[in-house]
């Protein structure tokens, strides 16, 4: 097999930089996400801290040549901590018009723009909506290009190697990482072998495109630059000792809701339709079935969620997924599951909406849908994932409450969580203590809503227990028995209790810390879910101007930590950068009538540093 | 496993739980509630075995008054509650009961895919053709014409055909009864259990406030004999009084007809003989509609096939046989890891 040569070059003088952005960007079908996730694994493996940002067209395949064909990955790669896929790239590296047109607004000015002249022919100019050639008329003036006709030096590359034209011409989003990898001094090893794995049964195409890896990276090595780019190096981040691994969120909560039913030692149902961006955790889960995790495709959202609870019902632990709308169609079986008093969860991908909205693109608007957004009072409890590797633990924390307290957990991700990675120091899972499930045998004064008297949860029993047979439902039931019951003080009082149980899960959650920053002081920025990125960036970054700004970042969202309203008291002033309308920031100003202030942002993408910095600022010069 | 203890024989009275039944006096679902209880006293489950899943409606009441585990859920639901139950636990022996809005209106859906699924479970319809608990309203089962607090110049929609509808979706057991026939019911229920897969029985039951006498047509005494037609499988399908009449098949038109052996040349061997492992003529019989024919009562249909949670267990068993399922720690480190300063 081609073998890798010449990993030590002749010498090359490289510009040290702390810290680099860059984006590929192409036709859905130029293999743009693999060509990320390959620079992602190999980026890892030299030791830098690192953060993508998988961007995915609506259409699976739309007309090539497109703008809103244009399928984009995003790299932040650093010798620092790095906590977001960055705000605007240092380098673009665009296949075709289309994507150059999409992409060249966020491009820092001066940054390195590389492009295949092979695909700027007229037809492909004028699907990008180009009216003349960006390539000659000024366009990239203000950036450094990098004009290389990769479409034909792949096929030179490939040719004599049995390939048709168009199977060569797949092979150039290769030959372009190997050109990316000779700037940054990255070893092609792992993507070799890679390729040698992913095409065991088609050595040749494993061939041509390791061939493809070698030319773009003999070819920067030895062609003449020009004078402008240089070859960089990104030395190692100064990670925490241990054993690292890059990991999605879909791949983190898959593995969080396996290990959580583990230490619970329940078995796992999981039933779910397909759903953007949602879907990705029905297929890592699907994959898992050797660990008796059953999995169920649904004929639909509320069949998912209803055969979610018929299996807690039969004494497994049921969890559904979905996003957004598909949520709103499973609220009547959530508020099922609230009555009868079932563990159930349900995960969360948020997505930008209403209604359709776009699938493909991130959001976090369905807070209030998770903690108030079905009939009646129906109190759940509601979590939020940080970051891609924390949807491990928020996948264990939700299967701890939902079987404690017989109640469905909402987990709330965001479609940036789901498809993003970062590496994950990989926790010792000794370190986690079981919380073993205990099903109700001994019929000896059994009522099937007789509550334990500390947590409030009635016990679980399940259908197959001899003596203990009885009836539940989504009807009103007496305060022990169970038995339908229309009785007003008895209504006023289950009432109250399920409020109580949910509220009471408060006292069997961790104390709200403050992430970065002190314990009071001028200005709190309060954050859930994968806001932590920017706003955790944006105030390391103003703490060490000396900036009086503190991080205070959500994870239990309802019951919310029972300390939280005197924690914010201690600030002057409230921050709550949100990508919605203004929804958790609602929720602080209701609970505990602080003044807090909301930074806004619905555009279907994650927040820049640079924004979050800059009214952070404006709030401190209030 | 639980230790299988010998078991007591089952009477109807221990079926019978401690809760008031309170449907209205008079109402189909007391004699349906009578032959579910004495089919499976017959059946000999242990009750903690049997489970009951219902939706809404006045049927949906029916697992509180059951001396088992039930489960009352939510409107349309119970066939997605029960497949996720089975998932959970494939031993226990699930029962749905269901009304005509609840199965077929707002739960079509999930009566579609219980049966396409072959999920083992019973489905009991209880089709009264009409909605008791909101009062009255017209259901899709309804006549053309039925008038109804929404329908007041009548109902203008065509109604479904149960028995047709689950023939479409794939079922593989199909039969119907009638609430009064307590002899034939509970012979139709061991039946349906005894199935592995879906099984879908349609009872006609009489709602004797919002539509008393629906099926009056051939369900009363005086025109039974003459308006139902019991089949049986590998027996000539005869009905009348004295047994006096049967169907035919035109394999002309591919029509069914109703003849009398013994007139216009009409021999007994040219009367259809049931084979309900076949799906043409199971739904020919369901189609038949009075009162140019009888109304088809028994199991119209039931042929074996592979069923869903058998499926799903055996491919997770396939799956544990390819993989090994190492400890969560080993699982975390597989693939791509590197060490940082250690």
């Amino acid at each position: 097999m081609a073998a890798v040569t010449a990993e030590q070059p002749h010498h090359v003088e490289r510009r040290e930089v702390e810290s680099v952005v860059i984006r590929f960007a192409g036709d859905s079908g130029d293999g743009v996400q693999i060509t990320g996730s390959q620079f992602t694994d190999t980026t890892a493996l030299a030791g830098n801290d690192l953060a993508t940002f998988p961007d995915f067209p609506a259409e699976i395949r739309a007309p090539a040549g497109t703008t809103f064909g244009v399928s984009a990955f995003q790299i932040n790669f650093g010798a620092r901590s790095i906590a977001t896929a960055g705000d605007a790239p240092d380098v673009l590296v665009a296949f075709n018009p289309a994507a150059l047109k999409v992409c060249l607004p966020d491009i820092y000015p001066g940054g390195l723009v590389i492009v295949d002249t092979g695909t700027f022919g007229a037809r492909n100019l004028e699907k990008a909506g180009y009216t003349s050639n960006p390539l000659e008329d000024g366009t990239l003036k203000k950036y450094r290009a990098l004009k290389i006709d990769i479409s034909k030096l792949t096929l030179e590359a490939v040719k004599d190697m049995g390939l048709t034209s168009k199977e060569g011409l797949r092979c150039k989003n290769f030959w372009t990482l190997g050109l990316v990898y000779w700037l940054y001094g990255r070893s092609r090893k792992s993507t070799v072998e890679w390729l040698e794995r992913r095409f065991a049964n088609r050595p040749e195409i494993a061939k041509a495109n390791v061939a493809a890896l070698n030319a773009g990276h003999a070819f920067a090595e030895t062609a003449e630059m020009p004078g402008e780019i240089s070859a960089y190096v990104v030395p190692p981040a100064p990670l925490a000792p241990g054993i690292y691994r890059n990991i999605t969120g879909t791949d983190a909560m898959a593995w969080g809701l396996l290990a959580g039913t583990q230490l619970a030692e329940v078995k796992a149902v999981f039933c779910s339709y397909p759903i953007t961006p949602a879907s990705s955790l029905l297929h890592a889960l699907a994959n898992l079935k050797h660990y008796d995790v059953v999995t169920f495709q649904a004929e639909d959202e509320i069949a998912a969620a209803c055969s979610a609870i018929g299996a807690s019902y039969g004494g497994a632990l049921g969890i559904t997924s979905s996003s957004g709308p598909g949520v709103a169609l499973k609220g009547e079986a959530i508020g099922l599951a609230i009555s009868a008093e079932l563990p159930l969860i349900v995960v969360n991908a948020q997505r930008a909406g209403p209604s359709t909205g776009m699938p493909t693109k991130t959001e976090q608007s369905d807070l209030y849908q998770a903690v108030f957004g079905r009939n009646a009072d129906s109190p759940v409890a509601v979590l939020a994932a940080r970051s891609p590797s924390d949807c491990f633990e928020v996948g264990i924390e939700a299967v701890r409450i939902a079987t404690k307290y017989m109640t469905p957990v909402i987990v709330l991700t965001d479609g940036y969580i789901v498809n993003a990675a970062e590496p994950w120091r990989i926790p010792d899972m000794e370190a986690y203590a079981p919380f073993p499930v205990t099903f109700r045998t001994d019929p000896e004064g059994f009522q099937p809503f007789l509550r334990d008297p500390e947590t409030l949860s009635r016990p679980w029993v399940k259908p197959g227990t001899p003596e203990l047979m009885h009836r539940i439902g989504g009807i009103e039931k007496s305060y022990a028995t169970g038995h339908i019951s229309y009785d007003p003080a008895n209504h006023q009082k289950m009432t109250e209790v399920r409020a109580a149980k949910i509220n009471g899960i408060a006292k069997d959650i961790p104390l709200q810390t403050v992430e970065d920053g002190t314990e009071g002081g001028r200005l709190a920025v309060v954050g859930w879910g994968s806001t932590y990125g920017p706003i955790s960036r944006a105030v390391s970054l103003l703490r060490a101007e000396g900036l009086d700004v503190s991080h205070i970042h959500l994870r239990h969202l309802w019951p919310l930590p029972r300390n939280l309203g005197d924690l914010l008291r201690k600030f002057d002033r409230i921050l709550v950068p949100e990508m919605n309308h203004g929804q958790l920031v609602t929720l602080l100003r209701a609970e505990y009538l602080v003044p807090a202030e909301g930074l806004n942002q619905i555009s279907g993408k994650p927040f820049k540093i640079s924004t979050i910095e800059a009214a952070i600022r404006e709030q401190l010069e209030k | 496993m639980t230790v299988q203890q010998a078991p007591a024989a089952l009477t109807a009275k221990d079926l019978t739980s401690d809760q008031e039944v309170r449907w209205c006096p008079g109402c189909g679902d007391y004699a349906i509630i009578k032959g579910v209880r004495s089919a499976l006293a017959e059946i000999g489950t242990p009750r903690e075995r049997t489970v009951f899943v219902s939706g809404i409606g006045c049927a949906a009441r029916f697992p509180y008054y059951m001396a088992t585990y039930g489960f009352h859920t939510i409107h349309g639901r119970a066939p997605a509650i029960a497949t996720g139950l089975k998932l959970a636990n494939p031993e226990l022996d699930i029962w749905v009961v269901t009304g005509d809005g609840d199965c077929l209106s707002i739960g079509g859906n999930h009566t579609l895919h219980v049966i396409r699924r072959n999920v083992d479970v019973n489905v009991l319809l209880f089709n009264n053709a009409i909605y008791g608990l909101t009062k009255g309203q017209y259901s899709p089962t309804s006549r053309v014409g039925t008038k109804s607090p929404s329908t007041p110049l009548g109902s203008i929609d065509n109604p479904v055909s149960a028995t047709e509808f689950a023939l479409g979706c794939g079922a593989r057991f199909v039969a119907r009864s009638v609430d009064t026939l307590q002899k034939h019911l509970p012979e139709v229920l061991k039946r349906a259990h005894a199935h592995k897969g879906a099984s879908f029985v349609e009872i006609f039951q009489n709602c004797i406030v919002y539509n008393d006498g629906a099926f009056a047509q051939f369900t009363d005494r005086a025109v039974a004999a003459d308006t139902q037609v019991h089949v049986e499988h590998g027996k000539p399908v005869l009905f009348g009084k004295d047994n006096d009449k049967g169907i035919r098949l035109n394999t002309r038109t591919l029509k069914l007809e109703v003849v009398k052996p013994g007139e216009n040349g009409v021999s007994l061997d040219d009367i259809l003989v049931h084979d309900e492992t076949n799906k043409v003529l199971a739904t020919l019989l369901a189609h038949m509609q009075p009162p140019a024919f009888p109304v088809a009562l028994g199991v119209l249909y039931c042929e074996d096939g592979p069923e869903y949670t058998t499926a799903v267990y055996d491919q997770v068993a396939a799956a544990k046989a390819k993989k090994k399922a190492v400890p969560m720690d080993e699982l975390l480190h597989s693939g791509h890891t590197w060490r940082v300063g250690i």
